[in-house]
């Protein structure tokens, strides 16, 4: 009798504990497969009328005076001159004769929708702009700013070429590349700053709503226009200047550019926007 | 009778005397304080989490310090210690509630 009772507990005990790990494990599972479909399907649900590769346009997507604003913008665009300063710096050589061609696979030509990827060398992600300057100082040149004019010429240069591809991030099976995707995700929904928001605050929860003068953009598709002029800039920027600004802006001391939170952040954010064209160089408000 | 009137004004001289000090900040107290938000904007560091709000108020508290305004650098220096606290305490409670936000 006794014997039995304690049977019956022991199976209590475990179906109880299955129960409560469960949920749990279930919520703490890494699956970015399962992610992006929920991402992009949020997105299709609360716009339902938008094409899913209308959402690379930013603000302009949510709101038709501005986009027909973009539309004659897009005769003229404000990127231009930095399009073809990066052409022309691309194709420059270093000192030592070689150029950033020889850095890339394909020459470095229709490339930018594999950017940022899983170094399994290194173990952490390499963003398009770490790439670069790590190929200015390979070949013995000094790096870039991260966050604008050459960098942002040079990336702009590089996405040109890319137009219409669709963004195409890989995540190897690789525990660690988990991890930063994971690590990038938790950084995009963690609230921050004094003014007590995440990306996903602005990005989630109020794509085309205004702040302030601002529409502002989906999450879905952001990274696809980088680099971008922006009218409040007065110049171009690039998405370590992006991110680097939006922390500002509520009120965080933004961290430096391309340091690990920023590049898993970059990985998640692109992943989720995997399928949607590169528009990049873009313009904006 | 003149002993007690005596006493109540020495009491009355000792307890202007605290009051005053209570009132007046001295440079000690300002570095004390001071100390104590940098030390609590150090953890929020660690957390990666400080605020723009926090160094600009640390600033003023040490711009005030510098000129020997010391009531207003220890009442700054406060200001900044309760926004790096508030800070810290957003990273910690963030560390599981970013999940409440996730889209699924």
């Amino acid at each position: 009798m006794t014997r039995r009772l304690a049977i019956r507990a022991a199976i209590a005990t475990f179906a109880l504990g299955m129960l409560a790990c469960g949920p749990a494990r279930a919520a703490d599972s890494v699956d970015p497969a399962a992610d992006k479909a929920a991402f992009q399907k949020f997105f299709t649900s609360k716009f339902p009328k938008l094409k899913l590769e209308d959402f690379v346009n930013g603000p302009y997507s949510m709101n038709e005076d501005l986009h027909k604003q973009w539309e004659e913008k897009e005769q003229f665009p404000p990127y231009e001159f930095s399009l073809e300063a990066g052409k022309e710096m691309f194709t420059t050589p270093f000192k030592n004769g070689k150029t950033y061609a020889d850095c890339f696979p394909n020459k470095g030509i229709g490339i930018r929708q594999n950017y940022p990827y899983f170094d399994e060398k290194e173990g952490k992600v390499v963003t398009l702009e770490l790439a670069l300057n790590r190929c200015r100082e390979a070949n013995g040149e000094a790096p870039f700013s991260y966050v604008k004019d050459d960098m942002a010429a040079l990336t702009a240069y590089m996405a040109f070429t890319s137009r219409g591809k669709p963004m195409d991030i890989q995540i190897p099976n690789d525990p660690r590349a988990l991890q930063a995707y994971q690590k990038g995700k938790e950084y995009f929904y963690t609230r921050r700053g004094q003014l007590n928001f995440s990306c996903a605050t602005c990005h989630i929860q109020s794509p085309g709503e205004r702040i302030r003068a601002e529409v502002l953009a989906p999450a879905l598709g952001i990274l696809n226009a980088m680099p971008i002029y922006r009218s409040e800039w007065s110049g171009m920027g690039t998405t370590s200047r992006r991110f680097t600004t939006c922390n500002s802006q509520i009120r965080g001391v933004p961290l430096n550019p391309q340091d690990d939170e920023y590049r898993n952040l970059e990985y998640y954010l692109s992943y989720v926007s995997n399928g949607l064209p590169i528009s990049g160089p873009g313009a904006r408000p | 009778m003149s002993g007690a009137i005596r006493a109540i004004f020495a009491a009355s001289a000792l307890l202007l005397a605290t009051a005053s000090t209570a009132l007046a900040a001295s440079e000690a107290d300002y570095k004390a304080a001071y100390a104590a938000a940098e030390a609590a904007n150090k953890e929020a560091g660690a957390l990666r989490n400080q605020w723009t709000t926090t160094a600009s108020t640390l600033s003023a508290a040490k711009k005030a310090g510098d000129a020997g305004d010391f009531d207003t650098a220890v009442a700054q220096a406060k200001e900044a210690e309760a926004l790096a606290k508030a800070s810290i305490f957003q990273a910690t409670s963030e560390k599981e509630r970013w999940k409440d936000m996730e889209v699924r």
